[in-house]
Formats: structure tokens, C-alpha cells, sequence
């Protein structure tokens, strides 16, 4: 997205560190306090495996943002590494690896594997590198054009491993793979129990989004930050922009990757849902909304956009139509996203009504429209 | 980076702690009431807004809420409440939400529940949890096979009955050779699978397959491929669109005015009623219900249909109202709702309505009443609205479904 | 010679025309991809529910106003079009200072309202639409039986195809259209009404997907999520011929008609994936596409 840039062009790095300093504190302090204020209350208050469900998808985002919020780069087909780490993960955990041949368009080559099933941490980490070998195969290809033809040919990638997904019959078509062991996390903590569950995919959230902040704020990340903005003046200065973008690209669907596998655990399945174009759209969504190129965005989209599945569930075609109308929203009016609007308001410390007028009056694109032309 | 590590550490001890003290609450698990709650709450979870909104959706809520009237929940000192979701046909989303209305809104039974994946998760969930699952939606025979539960009961149809009820009742007919059209996945396999076993033992013949991949717009090409073969039959084994398309579609190709039939392996009211009867006409299928079968079937679908906006209730939501109807009786019967028991008391005693007549529940979970061969009718012969089957062929309740001992139900002794 | 790689040279030049037709969808659809995205830059994900809401305007105009097919091969893309035009002027218009990658995200959340609201008023199961008469029934080619309608259907998206073709590349409107393409400062201080332009030429875009919509209407089941799953595979489409050129998304669209009409009689297992395959192939050899310039 190299025009418009929302709020990068006066970053200070000390307000940064500041607002992820506090930021990441409040987030975490929330997440862990959630199942004690359950407890105390007696009842429910948040679900938690509808938790569980945004940690694994506020991942997701934050690794589809590594790739567009930092990238610049639009994949409209990341539910594929989702999709499939999940299936990899469920497999694992619930057969192993057994098979005594390989078949590749009608050929079979005799190879006899038998693994007996894997232990839950054993299946995420092998679903995780095995996602990576796939984004290196797909990234390959789609780094080829910029742009649109990036976006698109990624989704038609995507499409072509739903179908995959469909007719493969290790993913059980339409009916998924089913009733997958949670399993003992290092064949002590027993992670049938929701709340050690939930602890054990906030701490692999902990440490995807962690990770991810790592790589921003790394030479790599400001080097990828130097491409998005203009590609062909980091290529004059010397980078292979191409590696840059294939790297990132990778480690996006690594990461995405391992929110896959972990979710499959936590819902104890793999379905096509989550290989579907729609759910590539869902991403986008929830990185748009939250804000994207901003580290918490993601995640804030994430906890919205599941609430909004989850608590209009009754509402039926409305789902959708709402997901459609916030993002033309956001398209239009609210490009910064949530976290992006709440970082400007900081940032300037505007009063409460100037920070109105400027969500309402659009007065921040206006400006950005007049300064390009003047 | 020092503060990070101190609020990881903080997290990691707070995650012991959490999962001791969860562990130990559940130790303390009280004595509960007959009735939990004292409400019988039923939640309806299904599709309501995509690929099966149309047969089972709002109309399945009605159909729940209609049966809880008329079996005067209140005469018998039950308090009945009714709720229901959108499971989007995912898997996670339909998982998620049955474990929390079990959990923290204290339903008791869940029904309905369209898409084999969803119905698959839904009826592992329940059974952790000790409810009661009643699918009427779902076609996979799993649910009372390999996957079969003691909390599950699929009611209205199967694969199985599907394909055996199709196949021999067309075989028998004269319709002894056969085409099938596949749709490419487990689905379209199964059905294709177990038809082309039911014909050939019944001493037909099948001259040829195509496998088509699911969603195809265009079925020309294998509808040219089975027109070239001959074959007296072409067997649809797909469902939703592909199914309505490739009927479309074979129309258009002369498929049955050249001689040849459609039998479709899954077709609901709603794909007729949106084909239309000049395309659809000549097609034979398997279904449990009609609202046209007798006085008590015709009484049922006047009212319901007043209160869905003129739409008629398909198989679907017969099996729904059906269903409740019978878990209502059981639980009054026991004056509880735990959901084994229920389970139990509701094999054990014979069901009784007025859309499937007598039948039997078997121990696998499977609902047991006689299937009906169907064909569409002529436009010409269409009276009113709605008014799209005629008989061909009943098949007996003891033969319509997969035999006891054939599912590998691990409750089958 | 009566066998081509096993199968009957008359199953053969069956496949092969039957590929031809639905050619002809792929054909009108990236056409109207291509002349949206020729000046507006912009990949119209709404392309999808736009043919969808063609099929839909040809079912209401024949039972709520009584006008039959060969109506509503003229009203519904005028109507569909009109719809194309608000959503330029009051939505679209307001992105082209921004990253083209906005244009792609707000039509896709179109196309999600749009297809919600759809299948809230009609529920998925779709409706159904009868061929006209006059199309009925088919001739006996010898070898095959080819139905009027798809031979018409043929016929009329070819003329359009050429059509569209010579309006761009033959006339003067064509003319200021591409030019305005290159440089709009320049052909606006000329005294042309660019903003205009690129009004209408999206909803001459949009009108075509609408056309395709009415073609299918009649064979294809009209419910509300005809179009998503199709657009995807005319993505592909686009990306193969590459945006160069208006006769390059007409060749290719029909091109892979018949590939994938082919990969059905060969191997339909893979039918539905073999486009997304030639797209790698094609993006390894050739990523700036078939047609595409550097």
C-alpha cells in the first residue's frame, strides 16, 4: 500500500516503544486474568474457547499483517496455510504418519512410512515447518508480480489447494478430520481441560506475536519496510528486494501456519472452512479493521470479528452482510483501522472531541489527498 | 526486553495455577436437579443462512416450536425453551457454539444440524458432555456407524437409505442399467459406492462413471459422456447445486426425452420446488416424507406452512418436529433431562407421530420408518402448489436402512 | 481415423465445442474484468455478484413485469449497469488516489453485501428460469447433439466479444478511452470528461458481466452464489492472458474453455483445478501473462 501509509510518516520511535511497552501489558494482563474472573464470577463471562478461537486468529492475522501491514504485499489466499497446518496438525495427532505409497497425479512411488500418532507439541511444530515448506512453493511462484496480480494469483493458488483438500483422502472431504486427541502437552499437562488449553495457545500466541515484533523492529523488517514504500529505490541501493519478500513470505505462512495447527488441536478437528476463499477474506477483514501495519490491529480485528461471528450467530445472511459493510467502511472512511485510530489519538493527544472530529470528518485524508497534490 | 521475560514467566505460573485450580473444581461437581436448571431448553443449530437455509433454517425452529405446542408442555409440568444459532457450515463454529450452550447456557438437547462435517464435531461434543443430539439434517451414515454415540439419534435420513432405497427400488422397476455422475469428494464416493453395490446385487448392470469436481457450473461434458453410454439410468450422485444444474442441464440435452432417467440421490422439496417441475419432471429420488401423504401430514404442513411464509416443510423438518416431539415424551417419562437416560428411555420406547407413523429407535441411534420412491410429476399433472411427487414405491421400514450388524456401531453388542 | 488418444473423434469434437461454449462465459466475464481494469485499475471483485444479479434481473423482469428473455437481454444490463455507475460515483471514486489494492478490497466487501442480501431474500436453494421457445430443443450435429440455445449463446457473446473489441480499438470514443488510459491530465485538457469515462466504463464493464448473467440464467441454476465461485476461476483467467490487451482476455477466455472443456473427457478429476495449473505454468515462463505487456 504504498500511497497511503496511515500514520507512519511522523512515527517516533519513543511513542512506539511506549505504546507497545503498555499496550502489550494490558493485552496480556487481560488475556491471562479472563479465566480467574470466570472462576470468581461463578459463571462464564467470556467463553473460553471462544478465547482460544480469537488468540488463534489474531495470529493468524498478525502473521498475514507481517506480510501486508509491513510487506506491502495483499495475499488473498493465506487460508491455505491455515487450512492445511490444521489439517497436517489433526492428522498427526490423531493417525501419525502411515502410508505405503505416494501418489502424485495417478503415479504411486512405493514408500512405506509408519509413525504411530504424534504427541500434540510434536504435531504443531511438524505442521508449522511443513506449512513453511508450502509457503516457500507458493511464494515462490506468487512473488512473480506485484500488486493485484499478487493478490490474485494467490488466490487462485489457495483455490486450487481447496480443491486438493476436497478430493485428498487423508482431509475426509466435506466431513474434515474429527475427534483429534488433545493430548498431554509434554506428556504431563493435560490440555483436555479448557483452562490448560487456553494457556498453552496463549503462550504459543505469546511467542508467534512476540516473534513477530521482533522481525518488524529488526534490520530485515526495515529493509521490507524500504520495499513497500519503494521498491525500486531498494533495489538501486543493493537489496535482492525478491529474497526480502520471498523471506517474509515465508514466515508469514510459517506463522499463519502454526495458528492453523494449533487451532485444529484446540477444536479438536480440521475442516475445509478453514482452507475456503472466504476465510482468506476473513483475514484481510480482521487485519483492515484492527489496523493494519500496526501490531496490535490484527488482534484487536480478531477479537471483533469472532464476536461478531459468534454473537450474531442467530442473525443468520446478516453475518455476511455485515462483514461486507464493514469493510466497505473501513475501506472508505476508517483506513487506519481501530488500533490505528487509537495510536493517532495518543500520539497528538487530541481531546476526546477533537479525536471525533477527525474519525468523523475524514479530515485526515483530506490532508494526505492535499499534500500529494500540492 | 527484561520486562517481557517477567510478564512471560508471570504467565507461565498463572497458567499452572489456572489449570490446578480448574482441575480441582471439577472434583467438586454438584448433585444436580432432574430438570437442570428447571428448564428443558432445546437449542437449534443449523444453517440459516447458506446451501441448506432452505430445508431446514427458520423452518426447523418452527418446526421445534410446533411440536413443543402440540405436545402441551405445560399440561405435562415441563417448561420448554427454545434457542437457535447459525453454524455458517463450519465445523468450529458449529463445535463452539454447542459446547457453549451446553456449558454455560444449559442446553439440554441439540437439534438438526445439516452438513456432515458440523453434525460430525456437534455429535463429538455432546457426547463429552452427556446430552442430547438429534440430527435430522445430516446425510452421513456415520453418525450411527462408526461414529455412532450414545447420546445421538439421526432421525430423518442417511446415505445408506439413500442409496439402497434409490437403487433397488429402480432396478426392480426395470431401470437396470446405470450412469453415475459423481460428485468428487467423500460424500459423492459414499453414495456412489453404496448405490452401485445395491444395484448390482439387485442384477443390474453399471456401464460407466464420471467424477465431476464439486460446485462445476457445467455438466455438459459428462452429461455427453453419459448420454453416449446408453445406460437406462444416469444416477446423480452429488447434492445441492451440482444436483439442480446437472438436472437443468440434462434437460436441455434431451437427456430424458431421449429415453433416458434421472434418479438423484439426494433431493429435498426445495431443489424441486427451485428446479421447477418442466425441468425436474421424470426424476426419481428417495425420501421419508412428503406433505402430501395423508390427512395428518396435510394437516401438519397447513400450518406450517402459514407461519413460513407459504413455504411447505421438506423431510427435514419433519424429522425436527418429529424428533422433539419423541425427546419431550421421554424426558416428561422421566421426569429428567439427563441426556443418556433420555437417550436411553427414548430407544426403549416405540415412536409415535403423526409425519412418520409408528417406527422404532435401534440401538445404534438410528431412527427406523419406511422410504419413499418418488418421481416428479408432469407439469401437466402438478394440481397446486407444491403438488410435485407421486408415489412410485414404498420400501418397508426393516429394509430402508443399513442393517444393524452392517454399520459397525461400537454400541451394537 | 475415428479415435483421437482413445476416444471417438465425434465424442472428441463434442468435448471440443461444448469447451468453446462455456469459453464464451470465461470470454465475457474477463472481457468485462479487462475494460474495467484497462481504465479504473482496479480488479472489480464484484464481477462475481453482478453476473449473479444479471441471472437474477432476467428472472424478475419475466415474473413480476412479464418481459421474456430476449427483454431482458437489453434491460437487465442497462439496469445492473446503472447499478455499477452509483457504486463508481459514490464508493470507487473516492479510492483512485489511493493503492489500487483498496479498489480490490472495497468490491470484495460488495460482493459480500451483495450476495447476503440476495441469499436472504431467496434463500440458496435459487429459482428457476425457463428457456425461451423460440431456443428450444437442438440439432443433431452428426456428432453431437447441440442444443439451439448454446449455439446461440455462442453466437451473441462472440458478436459482443468482437464488438466491445472494434468499440475500443476502431473508434474515436475507443480512441480518447485508451488514451485517457495512458495519461488522464493530458486527454482531460483536451476537453474530455474523464471522470465521466471512467464512470461509464465501468458500468459498461459491469453491464457485460450482467449479459453473461442473462446467457446463463437459462442453463445454469440461478441462486445467489452462482457467481463466487466462478470469479475466482476467471481471476485466473485475467492473470493467464495478462491485462495487455481486450482481445487477449477474449482468446484466452475461450482458449481455456476448451482446455478445461477437454481436461473433463481426459481427466475430470482434475477439471476444475487444471486452469489454476496452466496459470502457475504460465507465471513461470511468463509472468507478465500471454497477452501482457512488461
Amino acid at each position: 500500500m504504498a500511497n497511503e501509509t496511515p500514520g507512519l510518516d511522523q512515527r517516533d520511535v519513543a511513542f512506539d516503544a511506549k505504546f507497545f511497552r503498555y499496550g502489550f501489558l494490558a493485552m496480556m494482563v487481560f488475556f491471562i486474568a479472563v479465566p480467574f474472573v470466570n472462576q470468581a464470577a461463578g459463571r462464564d463471562l467470556i467463553y473460553l474457547v471462544f478465547l482460544m478461537k480469537v488468540l488463534c486468529f489474531g495470529l493468524f492475522a498478525c502473521a498475514f499483517n507481517l506480510l501486508l501491514g509491513y510487506g506491502g504485499l495483499l495475499s488473498f489466499g493465506h487460508a491455505m496455510f491455515l487450512g492445511m497446518a490444521g489439517y497436517f496438525s489433526a492428522h498427526l495427532a490423531k493417525v501419525g504418519l502411515q502410508f505405503d505409497q505416494v501418489t502424485l497425479f495417478k503415479v504411486s512411488i512405493p514408500l512405506s512410512v509408519h509413525l504411530p500418532p504424534f504427541s500434540t507439541e510434536l504435531a504443531i511444530l511438524v505442521s508449522t515447518a511443513a506449512t513453511g515448506v508450502l509457503g516457500l512453493l507458493v511464494g515462490l511462484l506468487a512473488i512473480r508480480r506485484q500488486g493485484i496480480y499478487f493478490a490474485m494469483i494467490t488466490l487462485a493458488l489457495a483455490q486450487m489447494i481447496f480443491f486438493y483438500c476436497l478430493q485428498a483422502p487423508f482431509t475426509g472431504g466435506e466431513d474434515g478430520i474429527q475427534s483429534v486427541p488433545r493430548g498431554k502437552l509434554l506428556g504431563m499437562i493435560d490440555l483436555t481441560n479448557n483452562t490448560a488449553m487456553y494457556y498453552f495457545v496463549l503462550a504459543v500466541f505469546t511467542f508467534g506475536f512476540l516473534l513477530i515484533y521482533r522481525t518488524v523492529h529488526s534490520p530485515f523488517g526495515q529493509v521490507l519496510k524500504a520495499i513497500k514504500e519503494n521498491e525500486p529505490r531498494a533495489i538501486s541501493l543493493g537489496y535482492q528486494t525478491e529474497r526480502y519478500k520471498l523471506l517474509a513470505f515465508v514466515l508469514s505462512a510459517t506463522l499463519a501456519g502454526l495458528a492453523g495447527a494449533t487451532k485444529a488441536i484446540v477444536f479438536q478437528l480440521a475442516s475445509l472452512t478453514d482452507v475456503h476463499w472466504s476465510m482468506s477474506g476473513e483475514v484481510v477483514l480482521m487485519t483492515l479493521l484492527g489496523g493494519m501495519g500496526t501490531i496490535f490491529g490484527p488482534v484487536a480485528g480478531s477479537f471483533v470479528i469472532m464476536a461478531m461471528e459468534n454473537y450474531l450467530s442467530n442473525l443468520g445472511a446478516w453475518v455476511t452482510i455485515t462483514q461486507g459493510i464493514v469493510f466497505v467502511i473501513c475501506v472508505l472512511a476508517f483506513r487506519r483501522g481501530i488500533v490505528g485510530e487509537l495510536e493517532a489519538l495518543l500520539r497528538r493527544r487530541l481531546t476526546f472531541r477533537q479525536f471525533l472530529f477527525e474519525v468523523f470528518a475524514f479530515r485526515h485524508h483530506k490532508r494526505a489527498r492535499d499534500k500529494k497534490r500540492g | 526486553m527484561k520486562w517481557q521475560m517477567k510478564t512471560l514467566a508471570l504467565a507461565a505460573a498463572m497458567a499452572v495455577a489456572g489449570s490446578a485450580f480448574a482441575q480441582a473444581k471439577k472434583d467438586e461437581k454438584k448433585e444436580e436437579d432432574k430438570i437442570s436448571g428447571g428448564v428443558v431448553k432445546i437449542g437449534v443449530l443449523n444453517d440459516q443462512s447458506s446451501l441448506y437455509a432452505d430445508l431446514g433454517g427458520q423452518g426447523s425452529v418452527l418446526a421445534v416450536k410446533m411440536a413443543i405446542a402440540d405436545f402441551n408442555a405445560a399440561k405435562n409440568g415441563l417448561k420448554v425453551e427454545v434457542i437457535f444459532a447459525d453454524h455458517q457450515n463450519k465445523p468450529d463454529v458449529g463445535s463452539q457454539i454447542a459446547s457453549k450452550w451446553i456449558d454455560s447456557e444449559g442446553v439440554d438437547m441439540i437439534i438438526d444440524t445439516p452438513n456432515s462435517g458440523v453434525a460430525l464435531a456437534v455429535n463429538q461434543v455432546v457426547r463429552d458432555k452427556k446430552k442430547v443430539f438429534i440430527n435430522s439434517g445430516a446425510a452421513s451414515s456415520d453418525l450411527t456407524g462408526a461414529k455412532c454415540s450414545p447420546n445421538t439419534i439421526h432421525w430423518t435420513y442417511d446415505t445408506w437409505m439413500l442409496a439402497n432405497g434409490t437403487g433397488s427400488a429402480i432396478v426392480k422397476n426395470g431401470g437396470d442399467t446405470w450412469f453415475f455422475l459423481t460428485a468428487d469428494y467423500a460424500f459423492g464416493h459414499a453414495l456412489e459406492r453404496d448405490t452401485e453395490a445395491v444395484v448390482l446385487k439387485n442384477g443390474g448392470k453399471v456401464l460407466g462413471k464420471v467424477r465431476h469436481p464439486l460446485n462445476t457450473q457445467d455438466f455438459s461434458s459428462f452429461l455427453l459422456q453419459a448420454q453416449s453410454s446408453k445406460a437406462k439410468i444416469v444416477g446423480l450422485a452429488n447434492a445441492g447445486g451440482d444436483t439442480s444444474n446437472s438436472i437443468k442441464q440434462a434437460a436441455e440435452f434431451g437427456i430424458v426425452k431421449g429415453g433416458q432417467n434421472l434418479a438423484g440421490l439426494l433431493v429435498f422439496l426445495t431443489d424441486v420446488h427451485a428446479l421447477g417441475l418442466e425441468k425436474a419432471q421424470g426424476l426419481i429420488f428417495t425420501e421419508t416424507f412428503y406433505w402430501d401423504q395423508n390427512d395428518a401430514s396435510r394437516a401438519f404442513t397447513k400450518r406450517f406452512a402459514a407461519a413460513n411464509g407459504g413455504k411447505y416443510p421438506t423431510m427435514v423438518h419433519a424429522g425436527v418436529y418429529a424428533g422433539t416431539l419423541h425427546y419431550l415424551k421421554a424426558v416428561a417419562a422421566l421426569k429428567s433431562d439427563d441426556g443418556t437416560d433420555v437417550v436411553a428411555q427414548m430407544k426403549k420406547t416405540p415412536t409415535d407421530d403423526p409425519l412418520f407413523g409408528k417406527g422404532t429407535i435401534r440401538a445404534d441411534g438410528r431412527k427406523i420408518h419406511p422410504a419413499y420412491l418418488f418421481e416428479v410429476k408432469k407439469p401437466s399433472e402438478s394440481k397446486g402448489p407444491y403438488d410435485y411427487y407421486k408415489l412410485k414405491a414404498t420400501i418397508p421400514a426393516d429394509q430402508a436402512f443399513r442393517p444393524l450388524k452392517d454399520g459397525g456401531c461400537e454400541l451394537v453388542k | 481415423m475415428d479415435q483421437i488418444f482413445g476416444i471417438p473423434i465425434n465424442a472428441f469434437m463434442g468435448q471440443l465445442l461444448i469447451g468453446l461454449i462455456n469459453g464464451s462465459f470465461y470470454a465475457l466475464l474477463s472481457l468485462g474484468l479487462a475494460v474495467i481494469f484497462g481504465l479504473l485499475n482496479i480488479i472489480n471483485f464484484t464481477h462475481g455478484a453482478q453476473y449473479m444479479m444479471g441471472a437474477f434481473g432476467a428472472y424478475f423482469l419475466l415474473n413480476k413485469l412479464g418481459l421474456n428473455y430476449w427483454w431482458a437481454l437489453f434491460v437487465v444490463p442497462i439496469l445492473v449497469g446503472a447499478t455499477g455507475v452509483v457504486i463508481e460515483r459514490f464508493m470507487l471514486s473516492k479510492l483512485y488516489k489511493l493503492d489500487h489494492l483498496y479498489g480490490l478490497l472495497l468490491t470484495f466487501g460488495l460482493a459480500l453485501i451483495i450476495e447476503g442480501i440476495f441469499r436472504n431474500e431467496f434463500g440458496s436453494a435459487g429459482l428457476p428460469y425457463s428457456m425461451p421457445s423460440q431456443l428450444e430443443g437442438g440439432h443433431n450435429l452428426g456428432f453431437m447433439f447441440l442444443p439451439n440455445y448454446r449455439g446461440w449463446v455462442i453466437g451473441a457473446s462472440l458478436v459482443v466479444c468482437i464488438g466491445t473489441w472494434l468499440l475500443i480499438e476502431k473508434t474515436k470514443l475507443g480512441a480518447y478511452l485508451r488514451a485517457a488510459t495512458e495519461n488522464p491530465k493530458m486527454v482531460e485538457a483536451f476537453g474530455v470528461n474523464v471522470p465521466r469515462m471512467i464512470t461509464l466504463t465501468y458500468g459498461f464493464g459491469v453491464a457485460l458481466a450482467a449479459l453473461a448473467g442473462v446467457f446463463a440464467a437459462p442453463i445454469y441454476q440461478v441462486s445467489p452464489q452462482m457467481g463466487s465461485s466462478l470469479i475466482i476461476v476467471v481471476f485466473a483467467v485475467v492473470v493467464i492472458g495478462g491485462m495487455g490487451s481486450i482481445l487477449g482476455a477474449v482468446i484466452t477466455g475461450f482458449g481455456l474453455g476448451i482446455i478445461e472443456g477437454l481436461t473433463k473427457v481426459f481427466y475430470p478429476e482434475a477439471s476444475n483445478t487444471v486452469i489454476f495449473v496452466i496459470m502457475a505454468i504460465v507465471l513461470m515462463i511468463r509472468p507478465q501473462g500471454l497477452f501482457g505487456q512488461r
